[in-house]
Parts: structure tokens; C-alpha cells; sequence
């Protein structure tokens, strides 16, 4: 073999290591840090392999179970898989506070991960965007963010 | 009537695509070149059918004729006419015909500039480029139709999503990245050109060189630009999140960034021929599958607007794109053979080499954490995703290896280096580095890796600065010029050189800029009532109430706030500059604003989380984040500089210039 074959050779065997010491890196880093979609069945499913792991949790916050704390710096209620009452449901606390669209009945994202004592905890909430627009020309157009603006402009004297 | 005008135009720009296409290539392989005038004619003839297509569209848009299906869909009487012209790219059909008419502009300039060189190449790479334009004349005629025409056309429409007209930065951000994704095209034509002939000669290469720096330079602007956007309009608090979106820009740029590299190798060492064509065909491929992964709608985003049936067909062209590509390298590759071999890793051409493959290393990382999550729900039905994390960590170390690759490639001298020399240069550098990281651990700042960059950044600052002002400094000494003369005079004997160094620059202070921000952040959240403050880092934020206002095309609250720094100066932020929530008159939902207080050294970012009408109260997350806007201030600015500097045609030497060595190969290391 000559000396240029054997270079060649050195260098293709030294990539070809160096591309395989990259993938086993990158594929074990990405182990560690998978993010689950789940919805509260899908999760309490899983049993005790949910427990720690990232999870994004979907589904609708559950009506009458929003909770704040003492202090009002923490926020609990229920994440259910839809808005049947038989529907699988999960209990959150969040300590961001919430957006302004949050309420309940409306469609969440919480980021965080499932406790053993059965409760999710998030620094993360996100509501759902519903990014649909009205038709143009519904009748009863839902206004409720405008009376909220009135109020907001009658009761802070602003302008 | 703009309908039927629209799609005739989209029809007629496909045909002509067709023909280019056709005729090119078969006349191409065959060595007829006769031919080439018919296919430079049916290549303007797709430029001009696109670009008044597009123009017929804005028509209808301005003239709210909502019987044309895409225009009832993103048009309102309510909008704003800077936003109703720039809702031509704001929902699918209307941005996939505003990218026809980018590739048709690309592909008139370049035939035009070329219509009387490099005949050898041309019908080949025009017929090759004809085709990319096939696949997306093809798409706005059928797929992505964006002029049927509605029989009862409706009085008003819902006008485009709110989100997009939240900020001016929307009106550049998606034509700066359509016009790097789009130019794209020209040096996968280029490249595939010279595979289809067999050869690649010098100048050939000129062209490919070119017309990669061009795309590149847009891309990298609307890459920034993006960034800039998430974070002046989404009021989360950061500018990039590893979003498959933001990653299916991020590879194409890497990939081309290597190729700009790795071109100097071929240039100087004849050599990695097929491995920088690789990279052209490797970078339009993955333009594409960035355009697939934004707008088929696989990915949930703010890009991919509604479920569209553009996917199958994008899938079918990248299946078909891949094949070429690798066929043409497999059959073709044995063609471009080195001419010479690479010397020592210690030398220009192997830092180099090194640079291509960290580039490689990180696209491959990036492809990974992004088509992962498909293929576990495409394969096993389960939806997860990758999380940030391991993106961070593993383009933190790839990332900190291109800033010392930068710092150090430019002091190696092509060929064997001298020892003695090489320690000597690097003194001054390295020294600097010590100095800042140092200097920064003194004034407080810890951790290992936001110092290192530090350092780093500072060796490769003093690298490039001197590299750009060395040359100018001979020509003070020898020919007794000013210094502004000699900067002048020694930048234009080097354009590229110099325009490269620049742009070094311009990269450096994004990394100092991306390293400051997420190592140094402060962040604190809270509900106040009217006249309460909190406090974040040195900065006091006071919540002055709440107001409300009214614009043409939304109503919103705004939570006045005043700052105070450790200057004790204080900064009022109402109205239009608070942080507030935009209620636009379709949209069910709010979309927040944040204030963004932009300076030199800071930015303190608040945005509204919540308020409560009643009892007057706001809930903020604010966040001071040093040097951010460094990576859109300083960096783009200098980018566009750079690049301007290195595509500035370089005039036509007369022989005596010619023959006298520049001064920076006089001192070895051009």
C-alpha cells in the first residue's frame, strides 16, 4: 500500500470514528432530553415511567377547579382529555403566572413533570391559540374582550 | 377578471419553465449550444410571468377584490395598506406565489449577467434551475392555487393573522428568508451544471462562488431577523428556541457557510472538488425540505398557517431532488478529481477542514434533534419532541470550536507553517483572550463556558482586526498613505478577503452577543397594583395603570411602566411603548406586546402576562438581557457590509497591477 493510500485511509477511518463518536453522543444527549406530548390518559397510562420525565401536558382546564393560593402566587386546577365529565383528569399546579386568555373550559399546554403524589407540576403555561378567526358577518359576535376593555377604561379613569 | 389575468400569467410562466427545462438539459447533454438564446428567452419569459402575477395580486389585494379566493381569505378593509401588500406573503398560497416571483427575479438576473459567458455550462445549469422552476410553477398552478375565483364573492374579509401584524419586522423578516431560500437554487444549478458536463473549471467557479454569497447573505439577515421578531412581537423572552421551523433555516445556512470555506481549499489546493459540490447540492436540498417542514404543515407554527395539501407534492420533489443530486455525485463525482493533496492539519487548508466538518457535525446534529420527533410518530405513533436542552449542549462546544477555528485559520499560512512565526503572531491574540476572560471574572461574571467565549471571542477579534488593517498598515509604511487611503486601496486589491473578515466580525459579535444574553440574564415575574414597583437585576420596573386606546385595525390595553437603572434615571414606557395586549377585531384571542427598552449594553424586556380591569392590578415577567442587541444591531450591519464588500465586482486589471503581488501574499497569509 502506498503512503498516500494509507493516509487516505487514516483519514477516512478517523472521520468515520469521529462521525460515530458524534451520532452515540447526540443520540444519548437526546435521550435525556425528550419532551412527551401527552394527554392526562396517555400519561396516567404510562404508570410509574411517568413520573420525572418532561412531559407536555394537553387538554382542557376543568370548570370550578382553578384554585389560587393563600399568597396568590400559585395557581391549581385540573387538566382533563376533554370536556366530557368522565374524562381522565390530572391535578396541576403552576407557579407562572397565567396568561391573560387563561379560563377555564379553554385548552392548555402545561410543560412541567408528574409528581409522585399524583400531582403535575409546571412553570410553563401555555393556552392554546385558537388562531381561527370569526366569519365576518356572525350575528352574535362573543365580544368579551371589549367589555373588558370598557371596564378597564372605566375603572382605572384612564382615558 | 384579476383572477382569470393571475392564473393565466402562472400558467404561461409554467409553460415557459417547462420549456427552459426540457430543451436545456436535452439539448445540454447533446452539446448543442444553439439552442441556449431559446432557453435564455423562456427563462425571462418565467421571470416576467411571475413577477406580474405577483404584481396582479397586490392589484386585487389594494383593490379588495374578494372574489379572488386568496384575497378573501387574508385581505380586510380594516387592515392597514403597508399590511394588506404585505399579506401577499402572510397565508400559504399568496407566500408560495411571492416565492415564484424571488425565483424568477434570481433567475433573470443570472441569465441575463451570464447571457454572453460560459456557454460550456450554461444550457445545463439554466435547464436544471427551469426545473426547480417547474416544481414551483407547478405548485401555484395546482396545490397552491392562490387565484380561484368565488362566485359570490364576499363584502369583508378576516384579514391576516393578528400575530403577523403585530410588528414592522414582519414586513421584512419572510422576504430577506425567501430571498436566501430561493437563491439557493441558482448555485444547486451552478453546481449541478458542472456535474452534468464533467468539469469544474476555475471559472466556473467564480459564479458558484457568487451566487452562494448572495442567498447567504439573505438568509443569514432573515435568520436574525426572525429571531428579532419571536422576540420583539411573542413576549416569551428569548429569540430562538430550537423550533424546527428555526432549524430548517439554521442547517441550509451552515451548510453553505461550509461551503464558503471549503471553495478557498478548492480554489487555492485544486482539491475537496467534490465534497464543495456536495455542500451547493447539500444546501438546496435542505432549502427545501426547510420550505416543506415550515409551510406543509407537519410542523404547528405560526409558518405552516392551515392544513394544506402542498405536502405530498414537496415530498415527491425533495424525494426526486435527492435522487439527482446523489446520482449526479455517484455517476458524475469521479470526474472532479484533486489535483493536489492537502497538506499539514497545522495549515490554512486544514483548519479549514476542520471548520467543514464541525459545520457537518453541527448540521447533523441539528437534522437530528429536528426530523427525530417525525419519524418516532410516523414510525411508533408517539408524539414527543426534543427538547432545547440538547440542542444547547451540543452546539455549545461545536459552536465554541468554529470561534477558535476562526481565530486561528486566518494566522496559518497555506502549505507548511513556521513554528517560530506561528508562536509569534499568536502572542498578541492570546494574550487578549487571557486579559478579557480574566478581566470578566474580575468584574463578577462566572461560569466556564460563557468566559471561554469571552476569551475566545477576543482572541478571534484581534485575529481578524489585524488581518484587515495589515495590509493597509504596509501601504502607510511603504507608500506614505493615510490611513483611510490605504484601508481603502488594500480592501479593494482583496474584496473577498477583506468582506470575509468583516463578516468574521460580524459573527463574533453574535456569539458574544448569544453567550452574554443566555449566560447573564435576570428574570423576575409579579403581579402589581397602580405606583408598586419590583425589581429585576439592577432595573426597578413601577407600574404606572393601565390604559387603553384605539388603532385603525385593533383596540388595546396597555400597562403603563417606568424603569429605573442603576443610573437612576427614569426611563417612561406608555402607550405606545408599554408592555401591552392587542385585540384585533376578528381574533378571539389577545396577542401580547412586550416593551422592548433596546441599549448598547441592555435591553430590559417586560410583557404583559395578565390584567385584572377591576381591581387595577398587572402581572409582568420581566428580564434584563446583556449585549442581545448586539446580534441584530451590530451583526447585521456588519454582514451586509462584508458581503457587499466581497461581491463588488472586482474591475478588470490592467496587466501591470495584475502582475504585482498583493501585499498581503507578500507577507504569507492572504
Amino acid at each position: 500500500m502506498s503512503p498516500e493510500a494509507r493516509n487516505r485511509l487514516v483519514a477516512i477511518g478517523a472521520i468515520l470514528v469521529a462521525g460515530a463518536a458524534l451520532a452515540w453522543i447526540a443520540l444519548g444527549n437526546m435521550g435525556e432530553n425528550l419532551v412527551y406530548y401527552w394527554k392526562p390518559s396517555e400519561m396516567l397510562a404510562q404508570g410509574d415511567k411517568a413520573y420525572g420525565a418532561t412531559v407536555r401536558l394537553g387538554g382542557v382546564v376543568v370548570p370550578g377547579s382553578v384554585q389560587w393560593n393563600a399568597d396568590h402566587t400559585s395557581l391549581t386546577f385540573q387538566v382533563a382529555d376533554t370536556h366530557l365529565p368522565t374524562a381522565a383528569k390530572v391535578t396541576v399546579t403552576a407557579t407562572e403566572t397565567p396568561p391573560q386568555m387563561f379560563r377555564e373550559g379553554i385548552g392548555v399546554v402545561v410543560e412541567g413533570s408528574f409528581q409522585s403524589n399524583q400531582v403535575f407540576k409546571t412553570n410553563r403555561l401555555m393556552v392554546n391559540h385558537s388562531n381561527e378567526y370569526k366569519a365576518p358577518h356572525d350575528g352574535g359576535m362573543p365580544s368579551d374582550w371589549k367589555d373588558t376593555v370598557t371596564q378597564a377604561a372605566n375603572e382605572t379613569g384612564a382615558k | 377578471m384579476n383572477s382569470t389575468l393571475g392564473y393565466g400569467l402562472v400558467l404561461a410562466g409554467l409553460l415557459c419553465a417547462v420549456f427552459a427545462a426540457v430543451v436545456g438539459i436535452a439539448t445540454g447533454l447533446s452539446r448543442r449550444e444553439g439552442a441556449l438564446p431559446w432557453v435564455q428567452r423562456a427563462m425571462y419569459g418565467f421571470a416576467g410571468a411571475m413577477v406580474l402575477s405577483n404584481l396582479v395580486m397586490v392589484k386585487a389585494l389594494l383593490e379588495h377584490d374578494f372574489s379572488v379566493k386568496y384575497v378573501s381569505q387574508v385581505g380586510s378593509r380594516a387592515t392597514p395598506t403597508e399590511y394588506t401588500i404585505v399579506s401577499l406573503w402572510s397565508s400559504l398560497e399568496g407566500s408560495i406565489l411571492f416565492w415564484g416571483a424571488i425565483m424568477g427575479l434570481y433567475l433573470f438576473a443570472f441569465t441575463w449577467i451570464y447571457r454572453r459567458e460560459h456557454g460550456r455550462y450554461m444550457l445545463l445549469t439554466l435547464g436544471t434551475m427551469a426545473a426547480v422552476a417547474v416544481f414551483f410553477s407547478f405548485l401555484i398552478a395546482g396545490p397552491a392555487n392562490p387565484w380561484p375565483a368565488i362566485p359570490n364573492p364576499p363584502a369583508d374579509g378576516p384579514g391576516p393573522n393578528p400575530l403577523l401584524q403585530n410588528h414592522p419586522l414582519m414586513i421584512i423578516h419572510p422576504p430577506m428568508l425567501y430571498l436566501g431560500y430561493v437563491g439557493m437554487t441558482v448555485p444547486f444549478g451552478i453546481a449541478a451544471g458542472a456535474l452534468l458536463r464533467g468539469e469544474l473549471g476555475d471559472a466556473w467557479l467564480v459564479p458558484l462562488r457568487k451566487w452562494t454569497l448572495v442567498p447567504w447573505m439573505f438568509l443569514s439577515i432573515g435568520i436574525i431577523l426572525g429571531g428579532w421578531w419571536a422576540y420583539a412581537v411573542l413576549g416569551w423572552g428569548g429569540y430562538w428556541a430550537w423550533d424546527p421551523v428555526e432549524n430548517a433555516s439554521f442547517m441550509p445556512w451552515l451548510t453553505a457557510t461550509a461551503f464558503m470555506h471549503s471553495t478557498m481549499v478548492l480554489e487555492r489546493k485544486k482539491s475537496l472538488k467534490l465534497w464543495t459540490i456536495a455542500l451547493a447540492l447539500g444546501s438546496f436540498v435542505l432549502t427545501i425540505i426547510g420550505t416543506f417542514m415550515t409551510r406543509s404543515g407537519v410542523f404547528n407554527s405560526v409558518h405552516s398557517f392551515t392544513q394544506s395539501d402542498i405536502g405530498p407534492t414537496f415530498l415527491i420533489f425533495i424525494a426526486l431532488v435527492l435522487v439527482f443530486s446523489v446520482a449526479l455525485l455517484a455517476v458524475r463525482g469521479h470526474l472532479l478529481v484533486a489535483e493536489s493533496h492537502l497538506g499539514s492539519i497545522v495549515s490554512r487548508e486544514g483548519s479549514i477542514l476542520l471548520n467543514n466538518l464541525v459545520f457537518a457535525a453541527l448540521t447533523f446534529v441539528v437534522l437530528l434533534g429536528t426530523v427525530y420527533p417525525l419519524a418516532t410518530e410516523a414510525f411508533f405513533a408517539k408524539k414527543i419532541t426534543v427538547g432545547e436542552p440538547y440542542f444547547n449542549q451540543m452546539a455549545l462546544p461545536l459552536g465554541l470550536g468554529m470561534l477558535f477555528l476562526m481565530g486561528v485559520g486566518p494566522v496559518l499560512p497555506w502549505g507548511a507553517p513556521s513554528k517560530e512565526l506561528l508562536q509569534q503572531q499568536l502572542v498578541v491574540p492570546t494574550g487578549s483572550g487571557v486579559v478579557t476572560a480574566g478581566t470578566c471574572f474580575a468584574a463578577g461574571y462566572r461560569g466556564f463556558m460563557p468566559l471561554l467565549a469571552f476569551g475566545l471571542a477576543a482572541f478571534a477579534t484581534v485575529v481578524t482586526v489585524r488581518e484587515l488593517f495589515l495590509p493597509a498598515k504596509q501601504r502607510m509604511d511603504e507608500q506614505k498613505e493615510a490611513l483611510f487611503t490605504a484601508l481603502f486601496r488594500s480592501a479593494s486589491r482583496a474584496r473577498r478577503r477583506f468582506g470575509g473578515y468583516v463578516v468574521h466580525l460580524a459573527i463574533i459579535a453574535a456569539i458574544v452577543g448569544i453567550a452574554a444574553s443566555s449566560a447573564y440574564k435576570t428574570h423576575a415575574t409579579g403581579t402589581l397594583r397602580p405606583g408598586e414597583t419590583m425589581t429585576v437585576g439592577d432595573w426597578k420596573v413601577r407600574f404606572d395603570g393601565l390604559a387603553t386606546g384605539k388603532e385603525p385595525h385593533r383596540e388595546y390595553v396597555a400597562a403603563n411602566i417606568s424603569l429605573t437603572g442603576p443610573s437612576g434615571v427614569e426611563i417612561h414606557r406608555h402607550e405606545s411603548l408599554a408592555p401591552r395586549m392587542n385585540f384585533y377585531e376578528r381574533s378571539n384571542d389577545p396577542i401580547g406586546s412586550p416593551s422592548v427598552s433596546a441599549m448598547f449594553l441592555r435591553d430590559v424586556y417586560v410583557s404583559l402576562l395578565n390584567f385584572d380591569s377591576k381591581a387595577g392590578t398587572a402581572s409582568f415577567n420581566a428580564w434584563v438581557f446583556p449585549l442581545v442587541g448586539w446580534i441584530w444591531y451590530v451583526t447585521i450591519p456588519l454582514l451586509v457590509l462584508g458581503s457587499v464588500i466581497a461581491l463588488w465586482p472586482q474591475r478588470r486589471q490592467r496587466p501591470a497591477e495584475a502582475s504585482a503581488p498583493a501585499p498581503a501574499v507578500a507577507q504569507g497569509s492572504p
